[in-house]
């Protein structure tokens, strides 16, 4: 591998000490090769290369940073802000171009034994990367008990014009760093109409998040798709303006609208990455209707490719995976794992399924309605159940959420309580997830990052009585709805996803693999 | 004639015991607390000691034994009335045995020198007639009434030796010790309960709003979250139905999960439960076990289309075994659970162990 090696880790391993004009022959290397690619790519190309020449040459700059970092070199500053908004873009740009370096230095090296070096060095020349201080700006859905944090976010959105939404209900201690909405009060209550920042396919579909209405990772992510198709077609560049910048400023405030209506999920995260990405790299000669073209094709591919074809890629090996007799398990409603059932029922699989649900959102009913419909086998329990009807069963299958770098998986409240019963009767559990959904971050626990619903929802009528109904007057009881929590990755046999089965522990080597593809 | 109308009463409460055992089993109307149960299931066998006919011990025990018989098979999950009739039988066995003036001691004791030298069994002990022995019982039985009255106190007690303050307690469904053992702890220590709601009956709730009532700062979880937010509490207390011989539990089901996260995250698991719902059964994992009720809790009736295709569980009760549990807190203090087989043998002769 080694495809993020630069002349300055070559050199350092070929153990020379570099002096001063190996540093500057370096930095005139590197102007020179971000020289030929200037025509293609934007301004923030150059603000790559302000970092680069101020970041003395043994280390890497892999990483955007904010405008912050000293920069000596001459006056990009203002390419910096706009960057700092477009991190993943930058970063696999100048992913690309060294590799370009490398390929070009390879072949200068012939005849020396690299391969073994490359490849040895490939890991520490990783680690510089990490070690640089990564400002990573903390996302303001988990800032909410922080005054200051609160105060920039009710600045950004006057600015954009997108209502502030408001806490609702008494929010219990352990996160109160978290929002907390009612689903009485939605975000559009306060736009007039028609809106006139906002898309109105944007306010719709905000408000399809915000009721649950479109509930579900998978089918999140493709409604947001589809409506960013529907406001790219609906898009006219303004004149003076380039397509590839101000459609990405265009979208800024429709995504702060959405996260106010309900914080966006980490499929919709990457998604939207993947189409600013694609939108930055319109070359701006391209004309209007063929530069919209483009970009519908490319939302249709990634949907198609990511999405799709991804849940063939799993189906057919998971597959593999039931055998005629099983009794499987499974936990709510995930798309993916729906899927997987009926395509093994109509490859004539005999098993029959377990389908555990949970109060409050009873999206198991959901999923028993899809498979009773298919004709498949069905028993229904609640989660409270889980120990009486495990005995029985003979394997697990869970949807995901999201997988976290650390090998966690971030998925429906009530998922890791199902692992962790199924490991102590000993039956494995498969965690089903595309590529789409691994998300760099990394979280060991439940709290510090998730979201809270409506705690209304708690409360149930019986025989006509209803204990919580006035929960609000009383003063030292609080509701709790959690919408996500997080499995140790101890818990998890196997998971399935589009490359292949991989264990938990190989998600940052698919992260890797991805965005060197990118 | 006093004698039969004093006969046909008897036998009306003993009738009108049994259908209300019957009713209350199905799990939707007024559950009745084990604490109750146990106490009428006393008073009953008081009133049957003072009124039957009977001329000796043996005779007393039949009666007891077939009425006992007929009480738990109108609601076998009610353990604690098998439980309190058994306690009867022994206080029976230890007032004959102090009448005829030898020690409890070593007749109740099985050594190996006793099952070589006494080939006689203990039936035809049993024939003598004590002119005292009915007073004396039926003191016994009152004393036995006054333990069950203070058993409640007895633990809640015991709450500041093991709740400090901003302690974080989880609790599953509504038990009226656990309430009355958080509400002691509450009058001097703060601290902070969180409380799964046990779909899909949601004693939770009344749990929850109950201990509102003291000021107790609580939380109303779903039952998804307990893993979730297992991590963060410290103690982990909650009630039981039944306290079995190998010191496992049979408690309400969503128990299980609660005591598996708990171990993963080696949390203490304290069982709150008074001296009566201990049980001489051992956990078998065939129907006998579990109890069911009607599933329109789980999945409604308003689902019909896919009602009649699919098969739905609403099992009441779960099994814990002892492996989970730390510490059990009784009205006689607190144990391990590998004790819990000595103070069996202590409560319950073996020949009582089968009505």
């Amino acid at each position: 591998m080694g495809d993020r090696l630069t002349a300055s880790t070559m050199l350092q391993n070929e153990g020379k000490e570099l002096t001063k004009e190996e540093k500057q022959r370096l930095r005139k290397e590197k102007k020179q090769h971000k020289k030929n690619k200037k025509d293609d790519k934007g301004p923030p190309e150059k603000e790559k290369e302000k970092e680069k020449a101020s970041v003395p040459a043994p280390s890497k700059p892999a990483t955007q940073s904010p405008a912050h970092k000293a920069a000596p070199a001459p006056v990009h500053a203002s390419e910096s802000a706009a960057a700092a908004e477009k991190p993943a873009k930058s970063k696999a740009e100048l992913r690309a171009e060294r590799r370009a370096r490398q390929d070009s230095e390879r072949t200068s090296k012939q005849g020396k034994k690299e391969g073994g070096q490359q490849s040895a060095s490939s890991k520490p020349k990783a680690t510089p990367n990490e070690l640089q201080p990564v400002v990573k700006r903390l996302p303001e859905h988990v800032q909410v008990d922080d005054p200051a944090a609160l105060k920039k976010l009710a600045k950004k959105l006057e600015r954009q014009q997108v209502p502030l939404r408001s806490d609702y209900g008494y929010k219990v201690s352990l996160f109160s760093h978290l929002h907390q909405y009612s689903r009485k009060s939605p975000p559009t209550l306060q736009i007039s109409i028609p809106a006139t920042v906002i898309h109105p396919s944007i306010v719709r579909l905000g408000l399809q998040y915000s009721q649950g209405i479109i509930a579900g990772s998978n089918a999140r992510s493709v409604a947001l798709l589809h409506t960013f198709k529907q406001v790219i077609q609906d898009y006219s560049t303004p004149p003076n303006e380039e397509l590839s910048r101000d459609l990405v400023n265009k979208l800024s405030p429709y995504i702060s609208f959405l996260s106010q209506c309900r914080p966006l999920s980490a499929s919709m995260g990457n998604a939207i990455k993947y189409i600013k990405k694609e939108i930055s790299n319109i070359p701006s000669q391209c004309k209007e209707e063929e530069a919209k073209g483009k970009l519908q094709a490319c939302i249709d591919s990634y949907i198609n490719e990511k999405i799709i074809l991804a849940s063939e890629a799993i189906s057919k090996y998971a597959i593999e995976k039931i055998s005629d007799g099983d009794v499987i398990l499974v936990y709510g409603c995930s798309s993916l794992v729906n899927h997987i059932l009926c395509k093994a029922f109509e490859k004539q699989r005999k098993f029959r399924v377990i389908v555990v649900d949970s109060r409050p959102r009873l999206e198991g009913r959901e999923a028993l309605r899809r498979l009773v419909k298919k004709g498949i086998r069905c028993t229904y329990v609640l989660i409270s159940a889980l120990s009486y009807i495990l005995p029985e069963v003979s394997k697990v299958f869970l949807g995901a959420h999201a997988l976290l770098a650390n090998g966690y998986v971030m998925s429906r409240v009530g998922t890791s309580q199902i692992a962790l019963v199924a490991k102590a009767y000993n039956v494995p559990v498969l965690v089903c997830c595309e590529t789409y959904k691994f998300c760099e971050r990394v979280q060991t626990d439940s709290f510090v990052s998730n979201e809270l619903d409506d705690p209304d929802d708690l409360i149930v009528t019986r025989n006509g009585k209803s204990h919580l109904e006035n929960w609000q007057t009383v003063k030292s009881l609080g509701l709790l709805n959690l919408v996500y929590d997080v499995t140790p990755p101890d818990f998890v046999d196997l998971v399935i996803t589009d490359l292949g089965m991989i264990p938990c522990t190989s998600v940052p080597v698919v992260l890797r693999v991805k965005n060197v593809d990118q | 004639m006093p004698g039969a109308d004093k006969e046909t009463d008897l036998s009306e409460r003993i009738e009108s015991f049994l259908s209300e055992l019957k009713r209350c089993g199905s799990g939707a109307g007024s559950l009745r607390g084990s604490a109750e149960t146990a106490r009428e299931t006393t008073a009953l066998l008081r009133r049957i000691t003072a009124q039957a006919r009977w001329g000796n011990a043996g005779e007393l025990m039949e009666i007891i034994r077939k009425e006992g018989r007929r009480m738990t098979a109108a609601q076998p999950s009610e353990t604690t009335v098998g439980n309190m009739i058994r306690r009867v039988l022994k206080i029976i066995r230890e007032e004959y045995a102090r009448s005829r003036g030898s020690s409890e001691e070593t007749d109740q004791q099985e050594s190996l020198h006793k099952l070589l030298t006494s080939g006689g069994s203990s039936e035809d002990n049993f024939r003598q007639h004590f002119t005292h022995l009915k007073a004396n019982v039926i003191e016994a039985i009152n004393e036995l009434l006054t333990e069950l009255e203070g058993t409640t106190d007895n633990i809640s007690m015991q709450a500041l030796e093991h709740i400090h303050s901003n302690e974080v307690i989880m609790t599953i469904g509504r038990s009226r010790t656990v309430e009355a053992f958080l509400k002691d702890a509450a009058r001097k220590r703060k601290f902070h309960v969180i409380v799964a709601e046990c779909a899909p009956f949601c004693q939770g709730h009344e749990m929850a709003t109950s201990l509102c009532k003291e000021d107790i700062e609580t939380t109303v979880i779903p039952d998804a979250a307990i893993f979730a937010v297992m991590s963060r509490v410290n103690k982990v207390i909650i009630g039981t139905q039944t306290v079995l011989a190998n010191g496992g539990l049979r408690a309400v089901n969503g128990t299980h999960t609660l005591a598996l996260a708990a171990k993963h995250h080696s949390t203490p698991l304290i069982v709150c439960a008074p001296m009566f719902k201990l049980s001489p059964q051992f956990p078998n994992e065939e129907d006998t076990f579990h109890k069911f009720v009607s599933p329109h809790e789980v999945l409604p009736f308003t689902e019909g289309e896919i009602l009649s295709k699919v098969n739905a569980h609403c099992p009441v009760f779960d099994y814990v075994p002892p492996e989970l549990i730390t510490l059990f807190i009784s009205n006689i203090g607190g144990n391990a659970p590998s004790y819990i087989y000595r103070l069996m043998s202590e409560l319950y002769h073996p020949e009582d162990h089968e009505l």
